[in-house]
């Protein structure tokens, strides 16, 4: 498994779309930080930013990748090699490139700011922390997406109305709910609301650990009070570690069954 | 060698085999033939574990393939299109390759063989179909490997090119190698190959060799031979 990650990292490494993913992050994280002139004020921004466009960049480049590199896969499949360290070697090897992009595209910026002599530090560890989530959950759902759809353009069309949905719609349907059965105890259903989809569930865990109880939002206050915030944070934490699990399990067993 | 029971293969409600015996137990050249879409590719890449097969089981050297990987060690394949990682450069497939099955020397001989020296820093997205297709070649034979399964391995090569590969595939054969072969050039099938199994509606129609072919269809020559055997079915 280890050489396919590491041909496929490398294979990455030469293209440039991670050097224009790298440059975003470079440019908006120096933006941010200069603009703002203060370290608080622009992690929020950033998390806004990045719990929403994370998951598009994983979901649109794990689907564009898998189509890509059939051939390679093809070739791969005819040789002494085990199915599971094809598919996970190309998935790791994604996720890994795309998260290096993240942390140093972010990461320079912040450290040229001096993040390392503030208080922020263990907050924008935590935001590259779950970007780095974000990016292997959604790039294992759109190697799911794949693996189900010979058709490219099906698979593209469902990996962004995957993102659309939980991105945007699932957030407007839980509102809906909320304000309909209002009259109803609303906690464990929130709770549960929340740990269906990574980037609500992310957005709490950074806003748990910030600690901005006006910006916590309904499901929030739920988790504070129902898991204090230090559990509140480990739960989170271990339940975004499932939704890289579930799909990484399915993409072994997907993968194994699949006709080439 | 190679000893398949009972194969059938069902892409969604296409039945493309449907009960394939075939047992190759000696070294030699079999030609797997048959019309197009007969699933001589299926049948192929069930045994590289490429396509996973409805029902029956497959052995390569007395060991099922099921589940099992280190087999494919034993096992140098052609495929059919030449499909390659577009931005990846000759030498780099090459290197790659190597990497990940086990060094050789036999790729320079090949290389000199097929003239590729001048393609070896272009990347595979800008070759020719018949440059691709000598690429595939010596990525297929520099393995020595017991088994060697090639797939239309003439299609796209000029003249020249072609009698290298026949030398090449008899060169293999006094090895002791177990050679399969599929092609639609009926000349190359007839001057190369030991014995024929022909694919039909998803069985094995016919095995033996084309003296046993032309006497079981009272044809005097082979093309007229295999033919018939379409003629009547299309009848
Ligand atoms: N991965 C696949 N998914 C669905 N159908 C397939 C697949 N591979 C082959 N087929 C179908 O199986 C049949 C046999 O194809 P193939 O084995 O390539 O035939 P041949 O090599 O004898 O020309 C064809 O009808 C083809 O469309
Ligand atoms: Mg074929």
């Amino acid at each position: 498994m280890l050489k396919i990650l590491k041909y496929s990292f490398y294979d990455l490494m030469r293209s440039r779309w991670s050097y224009i993913y790298f440059l975003f992050y470079l440019l908006l994280g120096t933006v941010l930080l200069f603009l703002n002139n203060d370290l608080s004020k622009a992690i929020i921004t950033l998390m806004n930013v990045i719990i929403i466009l994370v998951p598009l960049i994983g979901t649109i480049f794990g689907v564009m990748y898998y189509y890509n590199s059939k051939e390679f896969t093809e070739l791969l499949l005819a040789q002494p090699l085990k199915r599971n360290s094809i598919f996970l070697g190309q998935y790791l090897g994604l996720s890994l490139s795309l998260t290096m992009s993240l942390v140093l595209g972010i990461g320079i910026p912040f450290i040229l700011y001096g993040i390392f002599k503030s208080d922020s530090i263990w907050n924008f560890s935590l935001l590259l922390i779950t970007g780095a989530f974000l990016t292997f959950i959604f790039t294992a759902l759109a190697f799911n997406i794949s693996l189900s759809n010979e058709n490219k353009i099906k698979g593209f069309g469902y990996a962004v109305l995957l993102w659309l949905f939980l991105a945007i719609i699932y957030d407007g349907i839980f509102l809906m709910s909320l304000i309909l059965f209002e009259d109803y105890p609303l906690d464990k259903l929130s709770l549960f609301g929340t740990m269906l989809n990574p980037i609500d569930l992310s957005r709490t865990l950074i806003l748990l650990k910030l600690d901005i109880s006006a910006l916590l939002g309904y499901t929030g206050a739920v988790f504070k009070k129902f898991f204090g915030t230090s559990f509140g944070l480990i739960v989170s934490l271990f339940m975004l570690f499932v939704w890289i699990l579930i799909p990484t399990l399915r993409i072994i067993v997907k993968s194994k069954k699949k006709d080439f | 060698m190679v000893v398949i029971e009972n194969l059938h293969k069902t892409f969604q409600k296409n039945k493309v085999l449907t009960g394939v015996d075939l047992t190759i137990d000696k070294g030699g050249i079999f030609a797997i033939l048959g019309p197009n879409g007969s699933g001589k590719t299926t049948l192929i890449k069930s045994i590289l574990g490429m396509v996973i097969p409805t029902q029956g089981s497959i052995q390569i050297m007395g060991k099922n393939i099921k589940n099992n990987w280190l087999y494919r060690k034993k096992i140098d394949y052609l495929p059919q299109i030449a499909n390659f990682p577009n931005n990846l450069r000759v030498k780099e497939l090459f290197k790659m390759i190597k990497d990940i099955r086990g060094n050789t020397n036999t790729d320079q001989e090949l290389i000199e063989l097929f003239k590729l020296s001048p393609f070896l820093n272009k990347k595979l997205g800008n070759l020719s179909g018949g440059t691709k297709q000598k690429v595939n070649i010596v990525l297929t034979f520099m393995f020595n490997s017991p088994i060697l399964i090639l797939d239309e391995p003439t299609t796209g090569l000029d003249p020249i090119s072609l009698i290298r590969l026949k030398e090449l595939i008899r060169k293999e054969k006094t090895k002791g190698k177990t050679i399969l072969i599929t092609s639609h050039i009926m000349s190359f099938v007839e001057e190369i190959s030991d014995e024929i199994v022909f694919l039909l509606e998803g069985k094995i129609y016919f095995r033996g060799n084309i003296t046993q072919l032309k006497t079981q269809t009272e044809q005097p020559n082979f093309e007229h031979a295999i033919a018939s055997i379409l003629k009547n079915t299309y009848a």
